[in-house]
């Protein structure tokens, strides 16, 4: 919505039809709202798993951008349906100088099996990337792509590293530092021992664990995809930001602030 | 001359056939949940709650295979679309599990979850009435029997058989998938109903509810096995039978085709979703994957290894799959998809009788009449019955 | 005033384009700043400069290629460093070199900057695709520069865009008469977003000349009335794809189990070997073709032929020859086949979807009026599809095998008495299905996703094209594919695709109950097979 991001002041909210897109867009419309964004500048469509024909929806976003605002698409779609969305999206003209796509979705694996011309400029929210440079992510991708080649991966020497990976790497290494601390691998003792964990991440940050609500904080990074299926960071946040598991644009949740 | 129901009921089934039926029960209602509940883990003969439920789990899926076998094999209807009738059972208890969760789900709102994440404030009217225990059992049947009556009706009115017949069942399995699939349509979307609580204020992880579960499960396949037995034996079977041999000349001699086709499609409906209703707690998840083009499939295969025209083939079919897909899945998942392959064309191709057929191939020298008999294509058609319906027939007339 | 900054600094640029001086290194020190505005302001400022030295710093700062080092800009491409105000290249390459990052507004700036330069260049096409670009985004800066160029324009295409684009920047000008001209002009457009800008001036307040509003006015209408058409072109369009692909895929099913009566539960799959035929032409040209690379598609079609017909033929040999006239069973095997066919897929190019690139010719689309671009991939499968259909046709009409099969078809023990060699020929038909089921697999991997599952999506559709065109009739399932596909893209316009879909599969099994035969039922007896 800032000059820097584009000015956008349409959106239109595409998403595959389960929980988490039904969630985002509804914290979305609400975090919308409070911007003095009105409803009818929201669209929001949803498409089946594993949708292929995106004709008609793009031709919707078209109809949607020209009414001279600036619009951008947030897109929550899932999986496979990516790819023939961005191909349809690129042929039909729209490019991310137009109408820019924000997926959350969409990370260094899934680009993997695209074509990523038609996809140049668009953009991608995570906690990490693997353009991300620092001497942990450096060691932690030089560690993966040792492991993968070892254990002949399918397609070895292409492998990427993406946020969920890092995200289990970290997850997995607090849990380790849990149970020494705890001395134990009870459930209940490492749980005990779980909050206020700190691990030093690929990210660039030293990710804490929550001691109330047992979420990360974590940097968010905002990407643009690169003709090599990597991603250019363009925006970060300046250090990790606490997680909050109850959204504060949606009524009902002031009381689970804290939480 | 009619003989009294009774008697005919229990001269449908020869003597071994009740004492495999007796033993069956003895082990399902007293063996099992003896050895679940009073033996100690570690010994050989105990059984878990995961065998329980896995047990469980196959023998709904027995009662599928016999619903499908009583028309497949003997009405030669090949459905592709049972699994929405089990899947829409299922959603029927479904939608009662979901309400006995009242306000113990994320939200703490008396409201299902999805329905808290779509913004919806209240029930939509489809869901009145569905925290009543009994509601849901009508559910369970009056949906999908509708359902199955309806079509079928118009599916065997118009004579639709053979492929054409099951390739418009799975469109219309297919329509009812991508219509659970929308969250609109308010049967949870893709996550469909799942994180179940209890059943009449039991809780439902308790081992006395698997057990009873369990054993529900295993006294409706008996009785799927004897209503079955009953209707293959009787008149309306062998009628049947011959309808699906030869359907031009059973019309020819005088016979309405429709009517038998569609009491015994609806039939096959309805046990199918009481077995999916019983399903639904044991696995403690309903989603729209189950009416799946591929699951509807899949049942097919159980009766035809099994042995179609057989009651106990269905059976037999359905524990093998199962349990050979519990053993791959878990040791060899790369192969699972191979070996499910191989065994659809193995078991057309070289074993179109099932295990049974070959059972009875290798070792049955004595005539069939003694062990499972065979559906009466062979046995000529008992002539006073006949004469009696004919004779009912021109009265109307 | 504004018009003589601009010819005064299009003065310069003559000026210093001829005389090839560098660039002062002073207007380059903006992109050091971590201002995102100031170095925009560079792009600007490129942008009016314009000449070679001006572009090769856009062009690197577009490529990722521009980095500030030694307190210097400079142009990096990974290797030796090249001064960009200079040109001149460094001996050592910095160690704290940086290369600047371009984000999407910078993206668009660049673009603007790069298409008024081309607004003046000697190729016509170029001129067009800048003052295309230009047009939507009409402001004070671009406006006189784009009224400078309407005035010098002489090719005819590039005029109207240049008018219409002048129009735009006029319709608020303080001159009642030029406010006029524009709207006059501005009914020419085809473009939605002209309706947003003109809109506004129906009211009183807005635009207090009468004339003018009743010019707006006019103009909001003709527009109004070429997007419907167009809208009403696009929707055509998008059904006829969808009906192509719904053909292509079905084509290959209507010969398999419409002329030979084979369910072919499997067919799904040959779509996807020939799919994955495809994806390792693609890769053989990558690797040993690198300078072809936009011609594996052509190459792909006869190997994704092939190898679907040659996956067809060991099916028929080995399971479904021994099916013939047992429907129920071959459905049951088929199924069998496809999740083998399934499983081996997945061992051989792993679980996930595979790579398969548009060539550039199928990239892009032609643009109709304002909003409807007609995709370049969909047209041509369209066309494809069409191409497929005359060859099928050729085949079972004017060949000698095309004869035997429809022989075989209407009468096999008929056919075997007058000396058919009735299972040669089936295995031959069944291939043929088969290769054409593969064909299809080519086209969808220049739309949809390529992976094991793939042909699963498309058995029900296929089935259904087939059994709603009538069993045996290739002229049937052309009409019911587009038929499909045309009433699932109108419906899907007030009721989305899920509804469009479950509306269509509702409508198939009513149509089914009242003609069970299809939409062509083959004429004679055929009481009961």
């Amino acid at each position: 919505m800032s000059a820097e991001g584009g000015s956008a002041k349409r959106f239109v909210l595409l998403g595959t039809d389960y929980v988490y897109p039904r969630t985002t867009n509804k914290i979305l419309r609400a975090f919308l709202h409070s911007k003095g964004v009105k409803d009818e500048d929201i669209m929001e469509e949803y498409t089946p798993f594993g949708h292929s024909d995106y004709q008609t929806i793009i031709a919707n976003i078209k109809k949607f951008a020209s009414a001279g605002k600036k619009t951008a698409v947030v897109s929550t779609i899932n999986g496979d349906s990516n790819v023939p969305f961005y191909k349809e999206l690129g042929n039909a003209g729209l490019k991310a100088t137009d109408v820019p796509v924000v997926a959350f979705s969409v990370g260094e694996e899934e680009l993997r099996g695209v074509d990523t011309k038609p996809l140049l400029g668009h953009l991608a929210a995570w906690n990490y990337f693997m353009t991300i440079k620092n001497p942990v992510n450096a060691a932690f991708i030089k560690k993966y792509q040792d492991w993968a080649k070892k254990n002949n991966v399918p397609n070895a020497d292409t492998v990427v590293t993406n946020d969920p990976m890092e995200a289990t790497y970290v997850g997995i290494h607090m849990w380790a530092q849990a149970v020494e601390k705890a001395k134990s691998t009870d459930t209940d003792k490492v749980i005990a021992a779980m909050g206020g964990q700190t691990f030093k991440a690929p990210s660039g940050f030293t990710l804490t664990m929550d001691k109330t609500n047992h979420h990360l904080h974590k940097p968010v990074y905002i990407g643009e995809v690169k003709a090599d299926g990597q991603f250019n960071v363009v925006w970060k946040t300046k250090e990790p930001i606490r997680a909050q598991p109850w959204s504060p644009f949606i009524a009902g949740n002031e009381s689970k602030q804290g939480l | 001359m009619r003989t009294p129901l009774t008697i005919r009921f229990l001269t449908s089934m020869p003597r071994k056939g009740w004492l495999a039926l007796a033993i069956f029960a003895l082990v399902a209602w007293v063996g099992v949940p003896m050895a679940h509940l009073m033996l100690p883990e570690s010994s050989p003969f105990s059984v878990s709650a995961y065998t329980v439920t896995l047990m469980g789990k196959i023998l709904c899926y027995a009662v599928v295979a016999v619903a499908m076998d009583l028309i497949w094999g003997y009405a030669g209807i090949l459905s592709l679309g049972h699994g929405l009738f089990f899947a829409l059972g299922g959603y029927g208890f479904g939608m009662y599990l979901m309400r006995q969760i009242g306000t113990d789900g994320s939200y703490g709102v008396n409201l299902p979850d999805f329905m808290v994440f779509l913004d919806w404030k209240e029930l939509p009217w489809f869901w009145v009435g569905s925290d009543s225990f009994l509601w849901a059992l009508v559910l369970v049947v009056a949906v999908p029997g509708a359902l199955a009556f309806i079509f079928g009706y118009f599916a065997f009115r118009s004579r639709i058989k053979g492929v054409y017949f099951s390739i418009i069942t799975q469109a219309l399995t297919y329509a009812a998938m991508l219509l659970f699939f929308r969250n609109e349509t308010g049967f949870g979307g893709n996550n469909g109903f799942t994180d179940f609580k209890r059943i009449l204020g039991y809780d439902i992880t308790s081992p006395e509810m698997r057990l009873t579960l369990f054993g529900l499960s295993a006294a409706l396949l008996m009785f799927v096995l004897l209503l079955g037995r009953y209707l293959v034996t009787s008149k309306f079977g062998r009628v049947l039978a011959a309808i699906r041999d030869a359907e031009s000349r059973v019309m020819f001699i005088g016979y309405q085709p429709l009517w038998y086709k569609l009491f015994i499609w609806t039939l096959s409906a309805v046990l199918c979703a009481l077995a999916g209703a019983l399903y639904v707690p044991q696995v403690g998840i309903i989603n729209p994957s189950e009416m799946s083009a591929a699951n509807s499939i899949e049942i097919a295969i159980w009766v035809a290894v099994g042995g179609r025209g057989t009651l106990v083939g269905p059976v037999i079919g359905a524990f093998i799959v199962n349990l050979a897909k519990s053993f791959f899945t878990v040791e060899f998942p790369e192969y699972w998809l191979f070996f499910l392959g191989f065994l659809f064309i193995g078991v057309t191709l070289f074993l179109p009788d099932g295990v049974v057929g070959l059972w009875r191939k290798l070792f049955a020298r004595k005539p069939a009449t003694e062990t499972e008999s065979p559906p009466p294509v062979q046995k000529p058609a008992a002539v006073p019955e006949k004469d009696e319906h004919l004779a009912a027939k021109g009265a109307a007339a | 005033m504004r018009s003589l900054i601009t010819s005064v600094l299009l003065g310069l640029c003559c000026l210093f384009g001829s005389a090839h001086a560098a660039l002062d290194p002073a207007v380059l020190q903006g992109f050091a700043s971590e201002d995102f505005g100031e170095r925009l302001a560079v792009i600007g400022q490129l942008g009016q400069i314009g000449d070679e030295d001006a572009r090769r710093v856009l062009e690197a700062l577009e490529n990722d290629s521009l980095a500030i080092g030694g307190g210097k800009v400079l142009i990096y491409d990974g290797e030796k460093a090249i001064d960009a105000a200079s040109g001149v290249a460094l001996e050592a390459v910095p160690e704290d070199i940086d290369t600047l990052t371009v984000n999407n507004r910078m993206r668009t700036a660049i673009e603007a900057a790069k298409a008024g330069m081309a607004l003046f260049s000697t190729d016509p096409t170029v001129r067009l695709t800048a003052a295309t670009r230009l047009r939507d985004g009409v402001d004070a800066t671009t406006l006189p520069l784009l009224e400078k160029a309407l005035a010098s324009e002489q090719d005819a295409a590039v005029h109207e865009v240049l008018t219409l684009a002048v129009s735009r920047g006029n319709l608020g000008s303080g001159e009642a008469a030029k406010r006029l001209s524009a709207a006059i002009a501005l009914a020419d457009s085809g473009d939605p977003s002209v309706l947003a800008l003109l809109e506004p001036r129906l009211d009183a307040s807005v635009e207090p000349d009468a004339a003018v509003r009743a010019a707006v006015a006019d103009a909001i209408r003709s527009i109004e009335r070429r997007l419907a058409v167009a809208g009403a072109i696009g929707t055509v369009f998008t059904g006829l794809s969808l009906g192509s692909i719904l053909l292509l895929a079905a084509l290959g099913l209507a010969i398999t189990y419409g002329v030979m009566g084979v369910i072919n539960m499997a067919h799904g799959e040959l779509l996807m070997v020939g799919a994955y035929a495809t994806y390792v032409i693609q890769g053989l040209f990558q690797k040993y073709l690198p300078g072809m690379v936009d011609g594996y598609l052509l190459a792909a079609i006869p190997v994704s032929f092939l190898v679907a017909a040659l996956v067809g033929v060991l099916m028929e040999r080995t399971v479904i020859r021994f099916l013939y006239g047992r429907p129920l069973e071959s459905l049951l095997a088929t199924w069998g086949l496809s999740l083998v066919l399934i499983q081996t897929a997945r061992t051989l190019f792993g679980p996930q979807n595979v790579q398969v690139d548009n060539p550039s010719w199928m990239s892009g689309g032609i643009a109709l009026l304002g909003d409807t671009v007609l995709p370049w991939n969909r047209v041509v499968i369209i066309g494809f599809a069409a191409f497929v259909l005359v060859l099928i046709w050729l085949m079972m009409q004017k060949t000698r095998l095309g004869m035997f099969v429809r022989a075989v078809t209407q009468n096999r023990s008929m056919a075997g008495c007058v000396g058919v060699p009735t299972a040669r020929v089936d295995t031959l038909a069944f291939a043929i299905g088969a290769g054409v089921a593969g064909l299809g697999g080519c086209a969808l991997s220049q739309i949809a996703n390529v992976g094991p599952a793939m042909g699963q999506g498309y058995i029900v559709d296929a089935f259904m094209v087939v059994v709603v065109g009538g069993v045996g009739q290739l002229a049937g399932a052309v009409w019911a594919a587009m038929g499909l596909g045309l009433i699932a893209k109108f419906l899907e316009g007030w009721t989305g695709a899920v509804v469009a879909k479950i509306v269509v599969l509702v409508f198939i099994i009513v149509f089914i109950q009242k003609r069970p035969q299809g939409l062509f039922a083959l004429k004679g007896r055929f009481v009961e097979s």
